[in-house]
C-alpha cells in the first residue's frame, strides 16, 4: 500500500557501543570538530574573551555574514568549532531555552544552566533513534547574576566542563599548550584580550582579517573588536 | 444530586510584607455546606523550610499541588545548587494548575518566602491568576480581614505589632464570617526561613481581648457584670 509510511525504518539507534566501550559516532563527530576553525576562550577576573579564527572567505562572499561568535542572551555568548549548520541549530535551541527560562523562572539563566542544557541536547542525540550527533564543540562564556565570569566547553558526546581558558577546533592542542604555559593567574581586562589573541596567533596567520574577538564585561553589551 | 464537597471556600487566610519579613495568618475551620467538619485544619502548607503556601478552596487541590510544588522546588535546588526564588516557585505552581484550567480545580493560595530579592508574597489561583503584592487575604472571611489589615498596617511595624495585626485580623474575620473559625495560626518568614509564632490560638479565647479591650479583668468578672 503506497500510503503507508516507512517511518519505523529510520528509528533505530545510530550511535551504539563498540565492543571496547567506545561510541564511534560521537568520536567521529569530535573528528569533525577537529577540522573546524579554532576558537579560544579566556576567563579573567572581571572579563571573558572569545577569539575565533575567521577562515578566509571567497572574494565575492560578504565576510560579515559569517558570525562565529553568537549572543545567547545579554549576558551569555557562545563560540563553536565544527559543522557550521549544526552549530546554528544548537545555538538557536539555546537562545529559545534562555527566553523560556526567563518566562518560567522570571530570571536570567546562569552560564552553568544553559551549558547544561546544550550538553543535554548534544547527549540526547547520541541516544536517540534516527539522528546523529551534532558535529560541534562549544565555548559558552558569560556572567552569572552576581557578576562572576564563567567559561564552559561542551563536546559532541554531551560532556561539559568549566575552564579558566580553553581552545577548540583545528589548533586546540597547540593553543591549549600555549595557554597552559602563559595563563598563570586570572588576567584582568586587556591582559585577557591580549592572551586570547596571542594564543590564537599561534595557529593562525597574523592579520586582523583572520581573527574575530569578542569581549564581555558584566552588565555591559558584548563588544566585538575589529 | 449535585453534592458540592468543596471544603474551605469558607476560610480566612492572609499574608502581608513588612520591614521584618512576611506574616502569614490563617484560620482553621473546614465546612461542608452548613456542617462544620473540622476546627483544626492546617491551612498553612510548609512547602520547604523557607517557602510557605496557604490553603483556600479545595483542601485536596491545595495540599496536592503544593506538595508537587515542593518536589519541583527541591529538584531545582539540586540541579542549580541554589534555592528557588519565590517568583519562580509561584510561577511553577501557576503553570501547573493552568494546565487544568476549567477542569474544576479550586485553589486560592498565597506563596510566600524570603529569597535573594528579599521577602516576597504572591497570590496564585486555579484560574491561572498570579499576582505579586504587599498584602493579600483569601477566602470568605477575607473582606473582614482586609478591613483590619488596612487600618492597622504600617511597613515599619515591629515584629510584635505584625504578629498582633495578623492575629487580630483573623479573629475579626472569624467573628463575623460564619465559615471561618477554630484557631488562628500565625507564621513569620524571616531571612533564614519561616517560624511558627502562634501555632494555634483559639479565637474564642481572643474574644474578650479584642471585643472588650478596656476591661483588663478576668472573664468571670465580665460575665457577672453583664
Amino acid at each position: 500500500n503506497w500510503l503507508t509510511t516507512n517511518m519505523s525504518r529510520y528509528d533505530r539507534a545510530l550511535t551504539v557501543f563498540s565492543p571496547d566501550g567506545h561510541l564511534f559516532q560521537a568520536e567521529y563527530a569530535s573528528e569533525a570538530v577537529r577540522k573546524g576553525s579554532t576558537a579560544v576562550g579566556v576567563r579573567g577576573t572581571d572579563v571573558v574573551v572569545l577569539a575565533v579564527e575567521r577562515k578566509s572567505t571567497a572574494k565575492l562572499q560578504e565576510s560579515r555574514t559569517v558570525r562565529k561568535i553568537c549572543v545567547l542572551d545579554e549576558h551569555v555568548a557562545i563560540a563553536f568549532a565544527g559543522l557550521n549548520a549544526d552549530a546554528r541549530v544548537l545555538t538557536n535551541k539555546a537562545r529559545v531555552e534562555c527566553q523560556s527560562f526567563r518566562l518560567t523562572f522570571e530570571d536570567a539563566v546562569s552560564v552553568d544552566y544553559i551549558t547544561r542544557h546544550i550538553a543535554k541536547v548534544q547527549q540526547r542525540y547520541t541516544q536517540s533513534g534516527g539522528v546523529r550527533s551534532f558535529g560541534v564543540s562549544n565555548l559558552v562564556a558569560g556572567f552569572d547574576s552576581d557578576g562572576t565570569p564563567r567559561l564552559y566547553t561542551t563536546e559532541p558526546s554531551g560532556a561539559f566542563s568549566a575552564w579558566k581558558a580553553n581552545a577548540i577546533g583545528r589548533g586546540e592542542k597547540t593553543c591549549r599548550e600555549f595557554l597552559e604555559k602563559h595563563y598563570t593567574e586570572p588576567p584582568s581586562g586587556d591582559d585577557a584580550v591580549m592572551l586570547s589573541i596571542r594564543t590564537l596567533l599561534e595557529v593562525v596567520e597574523s592579520g586582523s582579517k583572520n581573527v574575530e574577538v569578542a569581549v564581555m564585561y558584566p552588565n555591559a553589551p558584548i563588544r566585538y573588536l575589529t | 444530586w449535585n453534592l458540592q464537597i468543596k471544603f474551605l471556600h469558607g476560610t480566612t487566610t492572609l499574608g502581608f510584607i513588612y520591614e521584618g519579613g512576611v506574616i502569614i495568618a490563617v484560620d482553621s475551620r473546614a465546612s461542608m455546606g452548613q456542617y462544620m467538619s473540622s476546627a483544626s485544619v492546617k491551612k498553612i502548607i510548609e512547602i520547604n523550610p523557607y517557602l510557605l503556601g496557604t490553603m483556600a478552596g479545595g483542601a485536596a487541590d491545595c495540599t496536592f499541588w503544593e506538595r508537587v510544588l515542593g518536589m519541583e522546588c527541591r529538584l531545582y535546588e539540586l540541579r542549580n545548587k541554589e534555592r528557588i526564588s519565590v517568583a519562580a516557585a509561584s510561577k511553577l505552581l501557576c503553570n501547573m494548575v493552568y494546565g487544568y484550567k476549567n477542569m474544576g480545580l479550586s485553589m486560592g493560595t498565597m506563596i510566600a518566602g524570603w529569597d535573594k530579592t528579599g521577602p516576597n508574597l504572591f497570590y496564585v489561583d486555579n484560574d491561572g491568576m498570579r499576582m505579586r503584592h504587599q498584602m493579600f487575604s483569601c477566602g470568605s472571611g477575607s473582606t473582614y480581614a482586609y478591613g483590619v489589615l488596612d487600618s492597622g498596617y504600617r511597613f515599619d511595624m515591629t515584629n510584635e505589632e505584625a504578629y498582633e495585626l495578623g492575629r487580630r485580623a483573623i479573629f475579626h474575620a472569624t467573628h463575623r464570617d460564619a465559615f471561618s473559625g477554630g484557631v488562628a495560626r500565625v507564621y513569620h518568614i524571616q531571612p533564614g526561613g519561616w517560624v511558627p509564632i502562634h501555632p494555634g490560638t483559639d479565637v474564642t479565647e481572643l474574644y474578650y481581648q479584642y471585643m472588650y479591650p478596656s476591661r483588663a479583668e478576668g472573664v468571670e468578672e465580665v460575665v457577672m457584670a453583664e
